[in-house]
C-alpha cells in the first residue's frame, strides 16, 4: 500500500549521527520513542527495532494491537455472543448499565444479521473504523455458530474490515482451523495464570464436555487449553494478544511467570489490566473487598514484563458493544432501533481515501517527534517523570482540561516520550460550571504526573493544579503530543540544571473504578 | 420432576439452550424457559442437568417440585 511505503520512507532518520542515537535509544528503551518505521506498540524492541513488514501491515491500523494506531483508528464490538463457558470472580453477568464501561457488559444482544447491518452502518459513519471484534458479552467460542455466522456476513459485505475475537481460551483448540479459515488474524486470549492453584482463586468453575469442573481441576483444564490454543494460533501465523487481569495478592507476582509462558509460545502482545472490582458490580471480588492495583503498582508490573515482548498500555477495558476510538464510546448512536432505520451507503473507496489521509497525518506526527527527539540528543539526565495529556485523538493535544474524560500518560526521559497508560476521570466540567469534587478526582487520578498538557484550561483549576504540584501546560495547544512533551521536558531539564527549579518525585495515583458518566 | 428457570434471575445469556439434550429450552419474553414435558433432568444423557451446570447464576436452573419425578423408560 502506498501509505505504508510513504510511512517507511518518512521515518528513516537522516544522517549517521541521528541513526546511531536512535539505535542507542532503541537498545535501551522500548516503546514509542524507539522510532523506526514499524514499531507497533508500546514495548521494547530490544535490538529488533522494527517489526517485519507483514506484521506491521497487520497491526498498523488495529487500535488494540498498536499504541500508535489507537490515536487514529477506531474499533467496534458486536455483542452476538452472550453465552459463556467459565465463571470468573471479576465478572457478574447480571449487571448492565449503559453508563458503565467494562468488559462483559452490554446493553442489547444482536443476531448475526443485526450485527452485520450495524457494522455497515458504523463503517459508513466512522471511516476510521477498521476493526470488528467479537468479545462477548460471554465468550465468542462458547457461541461458535453466532460468532462465525457474523464473521461470514461481514467478510462478504465489508471485506476491508479486520476481524478479531477475544476468548477465555477454553474452547479455543476446537476452533483454531475455523478461525484461520475466516482470515481472523488477531485473537486475544485472557490468561490470568499458568498455575492452577492460583487459578482456583480466580475461576470458581469451567464447563467443558458436558461437565462442570471446579477448583484446581477446573483451573488446570483451563490453563492447558489456553496454552494449547495459543500455540496452535501462533503456529498458523495468527497474531495473539494475551490479556491478564492484575489482582493484587492473588496473581500480581505470578503474572511475570505468565508473561514468560505466553512469550515463549509466541504471543505478540501482553496486556496487563487492573482489576475492576467495585462492590456495586456484584462480582465475587467486588463483594469480598478484593482491591485493584494502584497506578504505580500496575506500571511497575508492566515495566517488569517489558522485555522482548510488547506490552499494551492503552487498553480501555471496553464494553462488549463499544464503538469508536479507544477511550470514547459511541455505542449509544448505534442502537438496533437506530441502525435498522439508517440508510447505509457503504463506500469502500471513500473509506480508503479517508484512511490514507489519516496515514499522512500520522507520518507528520512521527517526523515531528523524531526532529524534537534529535534536539534532545546532547542531554544526559537520570530524570524520568510522567505527564498527563488531554486529547481527543489524532496524537494531538486537542482537548479542554474540563472536557477530558481521560488523560493519556507519557513517561519522559532523555530517551524521549513513552506512552505508559491512561487515567479515566469524571467529566470535570459539565455545562461550563466547574465542580470542586470532580477536580479533586482528576488530581487524584494524575497525582503521579508533573504536568498536564491541555488545549485550554480555566483560571481556577489552573491554580488548584499548581497548588497540587502539577503544572498546567497550555502553550502547546493543538500540537503533536510527543513533540510537545519532549520540548517541555527539555526546558524542564534546563530549569533543573540552572537551579531555577528542583526536581521532586511525585506520589502514586488512583485507578478509577466507578461508572463512566457519559456526556451523551 | 423437571427443572425450571427462575425468570427473575435469568440473564438471558442463552448458554443453556444448546446444551439441553432434549431441546426443551427456548426463549420466551426475553428469558429462557424449560418445557416440563420434554425435560428429563438429563437422566440417561449426562451426570448432571446441563442447564444448571452451565448457568452463570447460581440457583437459577432448579428442580421444579410441582411436577412428579421424571421416570426414565425401563
Amino acid at each position: 500500500m502506498d501509505a505504508s511505503v510513504q510511512h517507511e520512507q518518512a521515518t528513516i532518520p537522516d544522517g549517521d549521527k541521528l541513526s546511531s542515537v536512535m539505535q542507542t535509544i532503541a537498545e535501551h528503551k522500548g516503546c514509542g520513542t524507539s522510532g523506526g518505521s514499524g514499531k507497533a506498540s508500546c514495548g521494547s524492541g530490544a535490538g529488533e527495532n522494527d517489526l517485519p513488514p507483514e506484521i506491521w501491515e497487520k497491526v498498523k491500523n488495529h487500535p488494540c494491537y498498536s499504541e500508535e494506531a489507537h490515536h487514529h483508528y477506531a474499533r467496534m464490538h458486536v455483542a452476538v455472543a452472550p453465552a459463556c463457558n467459565i465463571q470468573c470472580n471479576y465478572c457478574n453477568r447480571k449487571y448492565d448499565c449503559a453508563n458503565e464501561s467494562r468488559p462483559g457488559v452490554v446493553s442489547e444482544k444482536l443476531t448475526p444479521e443485526q450485527a452485520a447491518k450495524k457494522v455497515l452502518a458504523v463503517a459508513s459513519t466512522i471511516p476510521q473504523m477498521t476493526v470488528l471484534g467479537i468479545a462477548g458479552p460471554g465468550d465468542p467460542l462458547a457461541n461458535p455458530e453466532k460468532t462465525f455466522k457474523t464473521f461470514e456476513l461481514i467478510a462478504r459485505t465489508a471485506p476491508d474490515i479486520k476481524l478479531c475475537l477475544s476468548t477465555n481460551g477454553l474452547a479455543l483448540p476446537d476452533h483454531v482451523d475455523t478461525i484461520a479459515g475466516f482470515n481472523v488474524d488477531h485473537v486475544t486470549i485472557t490468561i490470568n495464570m499458568v498455575d492452577p492453584e492460583i487459578g482456583a482463586k480466580i475461576y470458581p468453575w469451567v464447563f467443558w464436555k458436558h461437565k462442570r469442573y471446579t477448583g484446581v481441576e477446573a483451573a488446570k483444564l483451563l490453563t492447558d487449553r489456553q496454552l494449547q490454543g495459543l500455540e496452535m494460533l501462533t503456529e498458523r501465523g495468527i497474531l495473539c494478544k494475551v490479556n491478564s487481569v492484575m489482582i493484587p495478592g492473588v496473581n500480581d507476582k505470578h503474572l511475570v511467570e505468565v508473561n514468560r509462558a505466553v512469550k515463549s509460545r509466541g504471543a505478540f502482545l501482553h496486556n496487563i489490566m487492573p482489576l475492576i472490582s467495585s462492590p456495586e458490580h456484584g462480582t465475587v471480588f467486588g463483594l469480598t473487598g478484593q482491591r485493584g492495583p494502584t497506578a504505580q503498582e500496575l506500571k511497575a508490573l508492566q515495566d517488569e514484563c517489558e522485555g522482548e515482548m510488547n506490552m499494551m498500555r492503552h487498553c480501555r477495558q471496553c464494553r462488549a458493544d463499544a464503538v469508536g476510538l479507544l477511550g470514547e464510546d459511541r455505542s449509544a448512536e448505534f442502537t438496533t432501533d437506530k441502525i435498522m432505520a439508517m440508510e447505509v451507503n457503504y463506500d469502500i473507496d471513500s473509506r480508503k481515501a479517508y484512511q490514507e489521509a489519516v496515514e499522512s497525518e500520522r507520518v507528520a506526527k512521527v517526523v515531528a517527534r523524531q526532529e524534537e527527539l534529535a534536539s534532545l540528543a546532547g542531554q544526559s539526565s537520570d530524570i524520568k517523570l510522567l505527564v498527563a495529556v488531554a486529547t481527543k485523538g489524532s496524537g494531538l493535544i486537542n482537548e479542554h482540561f474540563g472536557h477530558a474524560k481521560e488523560f493519556q500518560v507519557y513517561e519522559l526521559s532523555t530517551a524521549g516520550a513513552k506512552f505508559v497508560g491512561h487515567r479515566r476521570v469524571d467529566l470535570y466540567c459539565q455545562g461550563g460550571y466547574g465542580d470542586e469534587d470532580s477536580l479533586e478526582t482528576v488530581i487524584r487520578a494524575i497525582n503521579d504526573c508533573h504536568a498536564v498538557f491541555v488545549a485550554k484550561i480555566g483560571g481556577c483549576p489552573k491554580s488548584d493544579l499548581q497548588a497540587a504540584g502539577i503544572e498546567p501546560v497550555d502553550q502547546f495547544a493543538h500540537e503533536f503530543i510527543e513533540k510537545s512533551a519532549i520540548a517541555w521536558f527539555k526546558s524542564y531539564l534546563d530549569k533543573v540544571n540552572s537551579g531555577e527549579i528542583q526536581h521532586v518525585v511525585r506520589g502514586d495515583a488512583e485507578i478509577r473504578q466507578g461508572a463512566l458518566i457519559s456526556a451523551a | 420432576m423437571t427443572l425450571k428457570i427462575i425468570a427473575s434471575q435469568c440473564t438471558s445469556c442463552s448458554a443453556c439452550e444448546p446444551e439441553c439434550p432434549n431441546v426443551a429450552i427456548s426463549e420466551k419474553n426475553g428469558t429462557f424457559v424449560i418445557d416440563p414435558k420434554k425435560c428429563t433432568e438429563c437422566i440417561g444423557h449426562f451426570d448432571e442437568p446441563q442447564c444448571a451446570a452451565v448457568c452463570p447464576v447460581d440457583n437459577t436452573c432448579v428442580i421444579d417440585n410441582s411436577f412428579p419425578r421424571y421416570q426414565p423408560p425401563a
